[in-house]
């Protein structure tokens, strides 16, 4: 296998998430960048919470229509058999279960699987956009972020220190040098990234990780 | 009946300091640009606006805040707009986020005639503090209230005299359930068509929500983020 930045590992990481036939919501930033890595043969539905359903890639040069955009404001495309939806029919699908899957970006997640990803306490507050209606209703929440902060602090903690965006919501967390699943026996460490060790991810997060007793696989290792 | 007005500004001739507005749009895509201009134009203040989000520096609801005819804002995102950030800072500027799926969900309801209804959304985080809350199904909710507002401003692609209404792509989002929600909506439309050129089948906002329409003009249609990818060689 190539080398790839810990950055396209987190994304390909992501992807590998996905499943024939999903409905799937990818939050805005680095979540975006998972549509890219569909594995080949594999059918899945991109929602998008402005309100459609089968989002397509970049459309080509010239061809943007501003009456087409992701809830990232980019500039999108159809792909055959999609649809468009009031944003109260979006937030239905969400809210009421219908989709699969949402990807979303994270700032904390916590033993007990809250999420904190909307707000910083004195810095400016931008708004939590569909996070919450997202970790509310989809079937299955994963978040990918960085393991640590830039100056290197851990962001799975104990207990999230920021404001939540929902209580009880993440099954799943995605790093770059990590694979962590919120259990109902706590958080379960189920992948470290190649050329890490089991000890350094320990030092590296704020909570307490019980190795999977199936034994701790590499991620992207198959 | 005809519920055609000449333009812009005679669709906003009674609109005064301190209205509520619903506003449609998802960013900047499907907002109401001519409405917008005109309310610039008017001069109105103390606004209430509800809407998504809140334009950019120098477009969409951004004119109004330059402008400072904004006293309040209920959104759900508004990280585009700097100016934005300066009001709400320097207290000039009330602020009411809401997670967006409450959002569409209190402007539907409000035309649908429900005062208030139980979500889980924002169970557990600030957005619960102050209300009422209570278990349903094993599974803790969230009292929300419906949102109502003077004015609707909706825009379409669409639309006939009778008030028929069809949005094109993703500009529809918030705009159908806004187009219930107002005492009085306003639909401005790239094409005024006809009675009975629009296939009732595709009717997205039946007539009945919609009390003043106009043909709008000078369409920007400006892009946020222009993303594309290069063509592909043969």
């Amino acid at each position: 296998m190539k080398s790839v930045s810990s950055k396209e590992r987190l994304v390909l990481r992501a992807a590998a998430e996905l499943r024939d036939g999903f409905y799937v919501n990818l939050g805005i930033g680095m979540p975006t960048q998972v549509a890219n890595h569909v594995p080949a043969g594999m059918e899945v539905f991109f929602q998008s919470e402005n309100g459609m359903l089968g989002v397509g890639p970049f459309p080509i040069e010239g061809e943007e229509d501003p009456d087409l955009i992701n809830a990232g404001k980019q500039t999108v495309s159809e792909t055959p058999g999609c649809s468009y939806f009031s944003s109260a029919d979006s937030f239905g699908m969400i809210r009421g279960g219908h989709v699969d899957l949402s990807i979303l970006g994270g700032m904390e997640v916590d033993e007990e699987g809250n999420l904190a990803n909307w707000m910083v306490p004195g810095r400016m507050v931008k708004g939590m956009g569909g996070a919450m209606d997202l970790v509310a209703g989809a079937r299955r929440v994963v978040i990918m972020m960085t393991h640590a902060t830039k100056e290197g602090e851990p962001k799975i903690l104990r207990r999230c220190q920021l404001p939540l965006t929902g209580v009880r919501v993440v099954h799943r967390v995605i790093t770059d040098r990590a694979v962590v699943d919120v259990t109902s026996s706590g958080l379960v460490l189920r992948e470290i990234a190649p050329g890490t060790t089991l000890e350094e991810i320990v030092a590296a997060t704020g909570a307490r990780l019980t190795p999977d007793p199936q034994g701790v696989r590499t991620m992207l290792e198959d | 009946m005809n519920k055609t007005v000449c333009d812009a500004d005679d669709a906003i001739r009674d609109l005064s300091d301190g209205a509520s507005i619903l506003m449609g749009g998802f960013g900047l895509c499907g907002i109401p640009e001519n409405l917008i201009k005109a309310l610039v134009r008017k001069g109105a203040r103390d606004l209430t606006v509800i809407s998504n989000n809140a334009g950019v520096s120098d477009y969409g609801i951004g004119l109004l805040l330059k402008a400072r005819q904004v006293r309040k804002m209920v959104a759900t995102y508004v990280g585009e707009n700097d100016l934005f950030e300066q009001q709400f800072l320097s207290g000039e500027l009330d602020v009411e986020l809401v997670p967006q799926g409450t959002f569409a969900e209190r402007i539907r309801a409000a035309g649908a005639g429900i005062p208030a209804f139980f979500t889980p959304t924002g169970f557990g985080t600030s957005v619960a503090e102050g209300k009422e809350t209570r278990e349903w199904n094993g599974r803790w909710c969230v009292l929300e209230t419906a949102i109502t507002a003077d004015f609707a401003f909706v825009k379409a692609h669409r639309g006939d005299a009778l008030g028929n209404l069809v949005y094109r792509r993703t500009t529809r989002n918030f705009n159908p359930m806004m187009a219930t929600a107002g005492r009085v909506t306003i639909a401005e439309v790239e094409h005024l068509v006809p009675p009975g050129d629009i296939d009732p089948d595709v009717v997205h906002t039946p007539g009945i929500f919609v009390q003043r329409i106009f043909q709008g003009r000078d369409y920007e249609k400006r892009i946020e983020q222009r993303t594309t990818r290069p063509a592909r060689g043969c």
